[in-house]
This record gives structure tokens, sequence and C-alpha cells, in this order.
């Protein structure tokens, strides 16, 4: 690509803002490199020969004056076999690589390819000569890693007929695979594709979501589940479990790949990540949690500019992976430090400010990132569907849910998990508060878990729904007249809210068991402790007195429940449900002998 | 001439803590400048803005006594550096990086940008060793890894510099003997908060493990920006460079906040929340991420950043950001201290984030994440019957709600309080914690492990 590309100079730098006269021509969005250190930045804004680029490293020690390169190009991830396992900087640069480079810190102006151009990949066609291919139909696959198959595809924008392909056999990324004669072109075709990564890429048609996403939380697959191809935010405040539930999702949801995104957060969570992924297994597959995993740190530290493409940068790769048939979820923590550094550029860019100082855009681009989720018909012949999850934190100045970040990001998403400050303080976790939380996809999962789980699913999660919120009326009253004042039917009834809420709601993410419920285990637990509210109301009108019901033992073994294994808690439930019965039959007898 | 050497007179305007220079050329952006005003006085800025021959330079000392007609500007062609070396151990600075306790200058092994790098997050180590404060709501309940930054939430007026103390004093890694350096990194705080740090230093020959970067309360303003990034430039250099284990106290952030709004409100920039600039989450970000360790070194940097929340408000944008930033917070709170109990920790809204893989069986003690959640769960249900009873009364309450009441009562006053010079081991902590579980049906002893409870619950007659 020997084209003579266009050169301006700086005139002025403002933190990760720059302005660079001589750009005429130059194209908006457009990739430059930027200094005598060839900074990679990105044009925002033009204005006759005066472009205003945002740079995505430390602008210190920048000089107006000097050069500014234009690459003709938009801002591009790579795409390919290699992805997975990996993680990278906003833009898509390998952490590992410039690790290798510049060491412990993260120094400037590194540059890394995203994927090893060295590596041997084996590749085995399953497209043959002479097909008539359109874009994502398949070449052939590779193994990527042992769970994921990656299907090599014709990039979407590409259609005709297959004039060769190589056979069976190791190739790296650029090696030549396949060629495609298109309208009396010919398209030499490699492993590696490239896509900008504001632009969706293509799908037939989307769907509605149908099938939930298990994720293993109780108080998400039961209460406020969210489907694949779905979006979901999380709100809340400091320390009240944005991070530990998105990494739950990240772990323990029944996507095939997953993309973690850490927009604007702490260092050491991505280091976490690293660290316990590998060592995690899927309890589906039975593999390492990191074979699935690719991972986008944009930390607090790293540049600012760079928050916005490292959430752009994910949502490619995850419908690159969608492309191939397959569940895709991704996580951004947090949505909310994008819409900062948006913020802050617009600020630098003097444009006028909307609520907050946010700049007018806001609601759009949120939007604009959501709707790259979904369930979709792809391209190709083969009709195949995939989905892209999408799961989004955000941090609301003074856990104040009424700021512009989250009431956007509400008026797009259909699942609300509000985490709530108090519930952290007293350590009730997920801190998920379940009177304003809301899923709007209960109808469309509905139907997957009567079938495959239990008749009664609905039926018992919308009765322990009602039962909490019955409960908080009461409290209404608990507080001015104390608990005893209430009838004895009616502190049965608390009791039983009690029990769900610290045993059914509350699921400790650092338990060895516990951090993940299986869907069949959460039918189970929600059924029994259901029975219990039914049976004490039982014992109470055979006038068996409160203090009695509630020391009952069973109490104590129901509570334990969380912490049974998946593999042993058929059983051990069977007793435990025979011990209520006969225990509370046994208070009953006790009464009505005397 | 290069650029160095000349003496710029064009300064065009003045505002706030802001200077403009005209007619300049080839300076760079955040590049350092020596001003001289027109009675000779040095003073040192840095550019905030660079513009093809025009400047705004931020003037750390004030701009009190600039002109535009005799102040002149040089600008030193680089950003701003610390000259580091080990023997900044026992010596005291001020806010611009000069020795201040009359000892000859320091000899730099290095000089060191004083807004680093960010660590690689591929380079961290995930921090994890158990440092026992001796302070039984840290130790027990939140516990301080090494690495972590985990700032102190205060208000004026309350003990959170004797606390600060408390900790570098008692600070230690159980059954390790390492060098170790604390820096304490003073922003805006009177002379008598500091003297009491450098007293307490001294009482525990800690002095010369010491190194203080000092801006007191009427030292000029625009300092504190710079001040907290010697400080933990010199704090890498110690951790990373030496291999020692360093504990970085900043106090107090408030006042470097407001620095932050001074400048951004001399430029004219949009406010964001209460008049602070929008970015300041990535700037306190800047300096509170630096805590850490790394793979393959064996220092680390431990940070308590101390805060005053104006008016005790924990939503105010200062405490709001660092705990969006940092890993946990402990709390202080009023009323406790007027009860008379010290420290007057505010169990409930404190945190440590790193505190699950820093305890247990070969850390701690096998029963510790239980005794921790337990001892939560109970108080803020013990607390939560507390403003039942002021309505209600005692008598409305239930036997089990009553032995809750009890249970918060002893809790403050056996676990919370502690003197000063306390320096209880974690065992002794946990121990409190079985003493007070036994006020509470055991069957109420959900959040532990039955078998813990058989091996540690003290056995009643
Ligand atoms: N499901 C859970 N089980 C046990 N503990 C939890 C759970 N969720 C959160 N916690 C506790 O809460 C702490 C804070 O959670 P987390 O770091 O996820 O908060 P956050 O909302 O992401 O905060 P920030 O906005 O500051 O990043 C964790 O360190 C952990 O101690
Ligand atoms: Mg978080």
């Amino acid at each position: 690509m020997i084209k003579e590309s266009l050169k301006g100079k700086i005139t002025r730098i403002s933190g990760p803002v720059i302005e660079a006269d001589g750009m005429r021509g130059a194209k908006m969005y457009d990739v430059v490199r930027v200094g005598d250190e060839n900074l990679l930045g990105e044009i925002i804004r033009l204005n006759e020969n005066i472009a205003t680029i945002q740079v995505y490293e430390d602008t210190n020690g920048l000089k107006p004056g000097e050069k500014v390169i234009s690459t003709d190009l938009p801002l591009s991830v790579e795409l390919g076999p290699g992805l997975l396992t990996n993680i990278y900087d906003g833009i898509q640069r390998p952490l590992p690589t410039i690790y290798d480079q510049t060491g412990d810190f993260i120094e400037r102006g590194v540059e890394a390819d995203a994927l090893d151009r060295n590596k041997k990949w084996k590749f085995v066609p399953t497209s043959k000569v002479g097909d008539k291919l359109k874009g994502c139909d398949v070449l052939g696959e590779v193994q990527e890693t042992s769970i994921i198959l990656h299907k090599i595809m014709v990039p979407p924008n590409i259609e005709g007929t297959l004039i060769s392909i190589v056979n069976k056999g190791e190739y790296k990324i650029e090696d030549v695979i396949a060629t495609i004669s298109s309208r009396d072109r010919e398209i030499k075709l490699s492993m590696l594709q490239k896509w900008p990564v504001r632009q969706a890429r293509p799908v037939k048609e989307k769907y509605d979501p149908s099938l939930p996403l298990i994720t293993g939380q109780r108080v998400v697959d039961t209460f406020f589940p969210v489907a694949k191809g779905g979006t979901a935010a999380i709100p809340g405040g400091f320390g009240t479990g944005k991070t530990v539930m998105l990494h739950q999702l990240a772990k323990w949801s029944d996507a095939q790949v997953v993309i973690y995104v850490g927009c604007g957060e702490r260092g050491n969570e991505m280091t976490d990540v690293l660290r316990e992924f590998p060592k995690l297994k899927d309890p589906k597959t039975g593999e390492s949690l990191m074979k699935r995993t690719v991972l986008i740190a944009n930390t607090s530290n790293m540049p600012v500019a760079a928050r916005d493409a490292s959430v752009y940068t994910g949502i490619t790769l995850a419908e690159y992976y969608r492309d191939m048939g397959y569940d895709v979820a991704l996580m951004a923590d947090s949505t909310s430090r994008l819409a900062e550094a948006m913020r802050e550029i617009s600020g630098r860019l003097e444009e006028m400010p909307g609520e907050e100082g946010y700049p007018a855009y806001l609601a759009s681009r949120l939007a604009e990132f959501y709707e790259r989720a979904g369930r979709a018909k792809l391209l190709g012949s083969k009709n195949k569907e995939g989905s892209v999850s999408v799961m989004g934190a955000v941090s609301p100045p003074g856990g104040d849910f009424s700021e512009p970040v989250a009431q956007n990001t509400l008026r797009i998403v259909k699942v609300f998990w509000a985490l709530d400050s108090d519930l952290a303080d007293r350590r009730h976790f997920p801190s998920i508060n379940w009177l304003k939380s809301y899923s709007l996809y209960l109808d469309e999962v509905s139907s997957w878990w009567k079938k495959d789980v239990g008749e009664h699913w609905l039926n018992l999660r919308n009765n322990a729904m009602a039962l909490l919120q019955k409960e908080s009326e009461l409290q209404e009253i608990v507080k001015l007249v104390g608990p005893d004042a209430l009838p004895a039917k009616e502190r049965a009834l608390l009791e039983s809210a009690r029990m769900i809420r610290e045993d059914f709601l509350q699921q400790s993410a650092f338990h060895e068991v516990d951090t993940y419920c299986s869907e069949k285990k959460q039918y189970e637990m929600l059924r029994i402790m259901s029975k219990y509210s039914d049976l004490i109301q039982k014992a109470i009108e055979n006038n068996v007195n409160i203090e009695d019901i509630i020391s009952i033992k069973s109490r104590e073994n129901i509570a334990r429940m969380g912490t049974i294994s998946n593999q042993e808690f058929e059983k051990k439930f069977k007793d435990i449900e025979n011990e209520l019965e006969q225990e509370i039959e046994g208070i009953i007898n006790e009464v009505n002998k005397t | 001439m290069s650029n160095k050497e000349i003496e710029y007179t064009t300064v065009s305007e003045v505002a706030g803590p802001l200077m403009i220079v005209k007619g300049i050329k080839d300076v760079a952006y955040n590049e350092v400048v020596r001003i001289k005003t027109s009675t000779g006085e040095e003073r040192t800025g840095q550019v905030l803005e660079a513009f093809m021959n025009k400047v705004i330079v931020q003037v750390f000392e004030g701009t009190k006594g600039l002109d535009t007609k005799k102040t002149s500007a040089r600008f030193i062609g680089e950003t701003m550096k610390l000259g580091v070396s080990k023997d900044m151990l026992g010596r005291v600075f001020d806010g611009t990086g000069n020795p201040i306790d009359n000892a000859p200058p320091i000899i730099p092994e290095d000089r060191r940008d004083i807004n680093g790098n960010p660590i690689n997050p591929y380079s961290r180590e995930y921090p994890r060793e158990f440092i026992q404060t001796g302070i039984s709501t840290i130790d027990g309940l939140n516990t301080l890894v090494r690495g972590q930054k985990l700032p102190i939430f205060s208000g004026s007026g309350l003990p959170h510099n004797n606390l600060a103390a408390q900790i570098a004093r008692q600070a230690k890694v159980l059954g390790q003997k390492e060098k170790f350096a604390v820096v304490f990194c003073a922003m805006g705080i009177t002379f008598e908060e500091a003297n009491l740090f450098i007293k307490d230093f001294e009482n525990t020959g800690a002095l010369e493990r010491t190194t203080m970067f000092l801006n007191l309360a009427d030292d000029p303003t625009i300092e504190r920006i710079i001040l907290p990034r010697m400080a933990l430039t010199c704090a890498e250099y110690f951790a990373f460079e030496l291999g020692m284990q360093v504990l970085v106290i900043l106090t107090d952030l408030t006042n470097y906040a407001e620095a932050l709004r001074e400048i951004a409100a001399a430029r004219e920039e949009v406010p964001g929340r209460r008049g602070y600039p929008g970015y300041m989450y990535t700037d306190l970000a800047t300096i509170y991420e630096r805590a850490g360790r790394i793979k393959g070194k064996k220092g680390s940097i431990t940070q308590i950043p101390m805060l005053t929340m104006p008016d005790d408000d924990i939503t105010h944008p200062i405490p709001d950001l660092t705990g969006y930033i940092t890993e946990g917070q402990i709390v202080l709170e009023r009323g406790l201290h007027k009860k008379g109990i010290y420290p007057p920790i505010a169990v409930l809204p404190c945190l440590s984030r790193l505190m699950d893989r820093g305890i247990g069986k070969d850390k701690t003690r096998e029963d510790h994440a239980g005794v921790s959640n337990q001892l939560y769960a109970a108080y803020a249900e013990g607390c939560d019957l507390r403003d039942l009873v002021a309505i209600v009364g005692e008598d409305a309450l239930s036997d089990r709600d009553r032995k809750f009441l009890k249970f918060s009562e002893e809790f403050e006053k056996k676990f919370v309080s502690q003197d000063e010079h306390e320096d209880r081991s974690i065992e002794k902590t946990l121990e409190i914690g079985w003493e007070l579980f036994s006020i509470l049906p055991k069957s109420e002893l959900k959040k532990i492990d039955e078998n813990y409870i058989k091996k540690y619950l003290p056995k009643n007659e």
C-alpha cells in the first residue's frame, strides 16, 4: 500500500486532544500517527485545514510543529485465530507484547500486531472449488482452542465463486488460503480480516431473543433473567458489586465465547481475571474458562481517549464470533467511564454541553453500542443463528440513578439489575434490589424453563416476588408498631420472605460451591422454600406458637442449601424436604395433643 | 541559542494560577517552566496547553507578584522530573521536591518523570499478603493486603491522623522481616497535624525509614497537584528498584481536589459535579493506580490516602470518585466518635475488596471469612433494631431480637473499640468475634461453617 499519505503538523495540544494544520483531505474517524513518536490518534473533527484529533496515548512532551500523518484508514480491529485467551489494550495491542517491548510499565509509541503473524494454525477447508459463496460463508475451520472451532469466513462484503482453496495443513494468518472470483475480480483471502470498529458487522435479520442466558446466579436466572442476545445494565454506587457480578457472568454464563472489557476501571481487576480464569473450569464443558475468553483492558490510568475504542473493539470481536454462529456475551465495566471520556473530549472540543456536562450525543452513542447486541439470522447461505448479549455496568455519581448515563442506559436495555448500597453495606450479595430491578425477558424465557427445568417455574418465581413485595409493606408497619404487634400469620410470612432473601437471593461469589448454582438446583431450592412457606402457614392455622415454628432445625438446613454441591444436591434436598415435613407435622401434633 | 537558555519576557496574561506566554516556539505539552518575577524570585510552572506560539502555564507557587512586563519564563526542555535515590529515606522535601531539612542535597541515582507510566495489567501481581494492622475492624472485617490502596474517609475533627499513624506504626506482614519504608505526603494539612506524624515516626524510630513530602496549609496550593506524583515516583523507586515494602500515606486528598478545581475554574472549563472538573476521576486514578505489586519484583506499594468528606457527605465527589477507584474504604463516623469509641470506624460502609484473597487457612485463619460475614450480618441486624427500638421501645422486641440488639452494643464496645496503642493479633481479633457470637442463638450463626462453630465457639459451662 504505497500511497502518498497526507501530512500535517500539530498546532495545539490540550491533554489527549490535539489540533493539526494541513489536514485538508483527511477523513473523519481516520487513524493518524502523531508526532515524532508516532502516537496513534483518530480524527474527531474537521474544519477547513484543521483536524482535531484524539490521541490514544499519553501526549506529554509532544510539541506544536511535530508532524501528523494520516493512515487514510478508519480505526479497525484484526480478526482471525489467536484472539481467544489474549488480553488487549483499548486499541487491540496485546499487553504481553507491550510487556516484552517496554517492561512492567506501558510506554508510548509501541507498535504491536494484534495477532501473531508467525504462528501456524491447522486449517481444514470445508468449502470446495466451484462453491458459490456469500459473505460469512465458511471457507474452513481452525481449532482455535480446545473448545472453540474458529470458522474462517468470507468477509461480509464479498460474494463470488471459490476458484481455489488450500488443502488441509498448517498456515500463517497472512497466507493466502482461498481465492474468490467476484465480478471478474479475483480476491485473495487469508485467515486474517480487518473490520472498522465503529461499524456494526451486518446480519440478515434480527430476532427477538427467546432463550435465557443461564448465569448460575439465582437472583439473575430466576428473578431477573437475561436472554441470549439480550441487553442488561447493572448500575450501582462504588463497592456495591458490579465488577464481581460481571466477573461471575463472564465465568459462569452459558455463552460460548466471552469478551470482557475493562473500561476505565482497576488494573488489579484485570489481573484477577488473568490469573483466575485459566484455573476455573466451565461447568458445561469442563474446560478452562480462559479458552473461550478475550480480555480488553483500558484501565483508569491508561489513556482516556482509548476508552470508547476499547468498547467498540470489544463489540466488534463479539460480532465476529457471533458471525460464526456462536452465542457471545460481552461485559463492559464500566460504561460510565466511557461516557466520562466522551465528556472530557467533548469539553476539550468546546462543544455545547448537555446535561451534567455530557455531550448531547451521549444518548445516541449509548444506543448505538447496545444496539449491536441481539440474536440474529446471519449472513451466508446457511441461515445460521448467533447472538451477542451485552451487559454493562453503570457507575452513577453518589450512587444516584437519576444521572444521565444511568437514565439513558435504562431507556435502551431490557434488564435492569439495580444495586443497592444498603444491601451491600449489610453484605447482602449480590446486592440486587429485588423491588427496583426488572427484566423484560421474563415471558420470552419462561417457556424454556417450563420445558427444560420445571413445570411450575413461573409460578414459583412470581409467588416469591409477591411474598417479597408483601414483606416490604409489612415492614413499614413493623417500623411503627414492632413485630410483636403483627398477627402470627403475617409474622410467618415475614419469616418466609426472610428465607428467600437470605438463602436464595444471597449468593456468595467466593464460596467454592455457591458461586455457581445450576438451573435445576435453583428450581429445587425455590420449590422447597415455597413448601416451607406453605407448611408454616399450615402450622399457624393449627395454632402452633410462632416462636416454635421459627426455631425448627430444618430452617438451618434450608439456609445451607446453596453450599450443597451440584452433584449431591438432588439426594440431600430430598432429605431436607422430608425432614421439614416431619418436623412441621411433629410440632402440629404436639399442639393437637395438648 | 537553544530554547533552554531563552528568557521570554513575553508574559501576556496572568489569571488565577495561570499565566500565558506568547511569542514562544518549540515548547512541549507539560514542559516545565522556570519563572523569574520582577524582584528576582524564582518559581516553577508547567505547560497546560501548548499552541504554535503561545502556551498556558500553571504556576505552582502562585501568581502573586507576577507581571506582564518584567516577569520572565524559561522552558527547560523536559517534563517534570524527580531525582531519586535511596538517600531520600529519612529526608524531608517541599512541594517542588527540594530538601527542607537543612541536610545536603540528594545526589540522584536516577531522574524520573513524576507522572510515571501505567503499570501493565499483565505485569501486575495480584495483592494477597495479609498486613496485620493490629486494629480489629481492619484486620478482622476489612483486611488490608500488601499492594492495596485503601483510603480513610473521615470528617473534620475526627481522629483519622491518629488512626493512620497507628496503622503506620503497627503494620506488619506476619512471619516476615523485610525492608520497608514509609512515604508520607502531606497536602495542605496544618503543621500540627503533620507534626503528629513526625513525632510518632520519631518515637518509634521509623523516621530514618520515612521520606516526607510536605506542603502545609500555608504553602502554595497549586503545588499540591504535583506533590503526590513526586511522592509516588519516589515510592516506585523504593519498591520496584530497591525492593522495599512501601507504605504511602497521602493526606489530605480533599485539599488536592480543591487545587484541581482551582485550575479548572481558572481555565474556564465546563465544571462537573460541584464545580470539580469532569476529568477528576481519571486524574485521581493516575494517583491511586500507582499502588500495587509487580510480578517478579520483591517490593510493593500500599497506599493509605486520607480525605475529609465535606460535611461528612460520602456522596460528595471527592470520596465518591475515590471509592470508585480504590480497593475499598475505611469510613470514620462522628456518632461513634461522640460516643467515645476509638477508632470510630463505621463498620457497615467499610469495605476491603482484596480481603477475600488475603485471608483464610495458611494466611490468617480458616474461620476468618465466616466470622467476618457473620459479624457484619449480625451487626447490621442489630443496627436496624436500634432504629426500631427508638420508636416502639425494647419491650416490643422478641427474645431473638433482643439478643441481636445486645450483640451490636457489645460489638462496638469490645470489637470496634480499642486503645490507640493496642496492637491486637488477628487471633485475638477473631477470638473477640467468637465471644460476641455466644450472645446469639447458635442457630443464627448461618454464615459460618458448622465445623468452625464446633471448633471455635466458646462452650458455655
Ligand atoms: N456476589 C458476591 N459475593 C460475595 N461478595 C461480594 C459479591 N458481590 C460483591 N461482593 C463484595 O463487594 C465488594 C465490591 O464489589 P465490586 O468490586 O464488584 O464493586 P463495584 O460495584 O464494581 O465497585 P466499583 O464501582 O468501585 O468498581 C467485593 O470486593 C466483595 O467483597
Ligand atoms: Mg467495579
